[in-house]
């Protein structure tokens, strides 16, 4: 049935290293990896292995010394800046271990800050969305609450609604559940699951906890910069 | 609303001790650059109107001669020529005053003309005695010329004019040798002429202490007669409708009346260099306060950046670019100018009405002018100057951490390694 789902991202002998001089690291030593839309995929793997080196690079957050990056069959990894930026934009919504809510503004304002950037619909509707789609996340109510009056775990909720606000073919998500707590990790990480597999999208996800793995569709564990 | 100038916003306001620090030393420099502007360029105008009310905008003397260099038309010939100019020759004062005036009467902007007889004199009181000018004048001419009415503060010009025998003489000169308005002083010519005895119709004060206290006014004939002058004055002194034509006109007027042509701008070079050098050494002593508002908003952003290095990757990966990121930063700098210029140029407005309500010490100023208040010139360049000023330092230094900001590498700081 995956075979017949469109390839919405693809990567290919990734080389990356971090560091300077006599401290540089080989972290991602030639991998390749292919997520289709409406599949969730987890990588999993100890810390420094290159995961989430790897997750920035898929969300051309990062550049690559070597290897190629395609988004919906467009090559990337070799674009300019402003090509990759709109790429994030249009393609890519990013879920982060430390919710990364803009704290000064409201759960409204922050899942309309992608809309607004991308200024594909108008005022009204890009307020309807971010709308449904923290009524979706449970938090229909709170909509106007400043991300310093939200716990950590309705902050994290925010953050996935801001993720899918632009209906990007890919979500990328770095320990989303990694602050916290079991009940919470649960709720977030369904919401997450069901909204992109609603919408057809491709869900990566980095995570070390091995129930949330283990509900994924796909696990790909990592070890000293390959896939094992 | 830009997305970029919400976020800037948002930015600023959350930071509100450090934008209140920026913001308060952007009114301030624009403020009291209004301030010191206004006070300085006020003091220059007041000086420029005294001198001239008192001196006129131009004086006519000396003649010109132009001195001709004979030339051989050929080496084996001893034909020449007058060719070439060698240079100038002044005759001083000037001969044919009346024709002159008759001819400065078809210059446009010429207001007024009056024939002045000068010469050295000693005055003699009861009290003292004391070195002097004698000015000659022709009294209806030289109201013309002058605001001498206006400074007379005791006495009659009306008086002068119907009294043959009748002098003004300046405050300073007139307290030195303890006279009042219908003393009579001595004048001595010091040229072997017996002295004459003189009644005082008037005492003026121009406020310029040079001339208070050497400056006696008497008739031309009087002058004539007393100077042994029965021809001819030292300079006629002019009105102009528009002052600041005046080294255009001068230059018209040597060509044309072959007599030197001095504008007031050249007579009084020396205070207006001194003005000049006031205004812009105060200029430059409040743009210290411009230059720390710069450097409170170069703080204040810097500070933010540092602040928001995880909001300036959360917006790099929702699809803003480099340019925004600078923008939003910008932004900021841009919205506190704005408060900081219109916030200031009430409190220079206002401050500037306010000192020039102050009296000044002691009574006030005299010696170059007369004033007992501040005197303030407000005009809409000190507003645009004052804000250029703001805008040029505050804009520079917030683009340094603009750009910084824009710099940053979004996958550097979500990794936490960003420097």
């Amino acid at each position: 049935m995956a075979e017949n789902r469109t390839i919405a991202l693809r990567c290919t002998n990734l080389h990356r290293y971090l560091g300077e001089g006599e401290g540089r690291v080989h972290v991602l030593k030639g991998v390749s990896f292919e997520a289709r839309s409406g599949d969730v995929y987890a990588i999993v793997g100890p810390s420094g292995c290159g995961k989430s080196t790897l997750l920035y690079l898929l969300g051309l957050l990062d550049q690559p010394e070597e290897g190629e990056i395609s988004i919906n069959g467009q090559l990337m990894s070799n674009s300019d800046d402003a090509a990759r930026t709109a790429a994030r934009g249009e393609h890519i919504g990013f879920v982060f271990q430390f919710h990364f809510l803009m704290l000064e503004f409201s759960a409204l304002d922050n899942v309309m800050m992608p809309m607004r950037k991308l200024g594909k619909l108008t005022p009204d509707q890009m307020t309807d969305r971010a709308h449904q789609l923290l009524t979706s996340v449970g938090l229909g109510e709170k909509t106007h609450r400043l991300g310093t009056q939200l716990s950590g775990g309705e902050q994290q909720r925010v953050a996935v609604a801001r993720a899918l606000a632009n209906q990007p073919s890919i979500i990328l998500a770095d320990e989303p559940t990694g602050n916290l707590d079991v009940k919470n990790s649960s709720i977030v990480f369904d919401l997450l699951t069901r909204l992109a597999k609603e919408n057809g999208q491709a869900v990566i996800l980095v995570t070390h906890n091995p129930d949330i793995a283990g509900r994924c569709d796909f696990t790909r564990p990592m070890r000293d910069g390959l896939f094992v | 609303m830009s997305p970029n100038f919400r976020i800037a916003f948002r930015f600023l306001t959350a930071k509100k001790r450090a934008m209140t620090m920026s913001l308060a030393c952007t009114i301030i420099g624009v403020g009291l650059f209004i301030v010191t502007q206004a006070t300085t360029s006020g003091f220059e105008e007041f000086f420029i109107k005294t001198i001239l009310g008192t001196d006129g905008a131009m004086r006519i003397q000396d003649e010109i001669q132009d001195t001709i260099h004979a030339i051989k038309t050929s080496e084996t010939s001893d034909f020449t020529v007058s060719a070439r100019e060698e240079g100038r020759k002044y005759i001083e004062g000037v001969q044919e005053p009346t024709q002159i005036i008759e001819a400065l009467a078809n210059f446009a902007n010429v207001s007024g003309a009056s024939a002045v007889l000068r010469g050295n004199i000693q005055v003699r009181s009861s009290f003292k005695n004391e070195s002097a000018q004698i000015f000659g004048i022709e009294i209806d001419q030289h109201v013309k010329v002058s605001v001498l009415k206006s400074q007379v503060i005791e006495g009659s010009l009306d008086v002068f004019r119907d009294t043959p025998s009748g002098v003004l003489i300046g405050s300073v000169l007139a307290a030195r040798l303890h006279l009042q308005v219908d003393s009579s002083i001595l004048i001595d010519p010091l040229n072997q002429q017996p002295a004459r005895r003189y009644r005082i119709c008037g005492i003026y004060e121009t406020g310029v202490r040079d001339i208070d206290k050497s400056r006696v006014y008497v008739r031309l004939s009087e002058a004539r007669s007393l100077l042994k002058k029965p021809t001819g004055v030292t300079f006629i002194q002019l009105n102009l409708n528009d002052p600041y034509r005046a080294p255009q006109d001068a230059l018209h007027m040597e060509e044309v009346l072959r007599h030197s042509a001095e504008p007031w701008q050249e007579r009084e070079k020396s205070w207006l260099s001194a003005f000049s050098a006031l205004k812009i050494s105060s200029g430059i002593t409040v743009s210290v306060f411009t230059l720390i508002a710069g450097l409170a908003m170069f703080n204040t952003l810097a500070m933010i950046v540092l602040e928001k290095t995880k909001d300036i990757a959360i917006l790099r990966s929702m699809g803003y670019e480099r340019s925004d990121i600078t923008q939003i930063f910008l932004w900021q700098a841009v919205i506190v100018l704005a408060v900081g210029i219109v916030a200031g140029s009430l409190f220079g407005g206002g401050a500037t009405y306010a000192i020039s309500q102050m009296p000044l010490p002691r009574g006030g100023i005299t010696g170059i002018f007369a004033t007992k208040h501040f005197i303030v010139n407000l005009t809409p360049w000190h507003f645009v100057e004052a804000s250029l000023t703001a805008i040029v330092t505050v804009m520079v230094a917030s683009l340094i951490p603009a750009r910084r900001a824009a710099r940053l590498e979004p996958g550097d700081i979500v990794r936490g390694t960003a420097q």
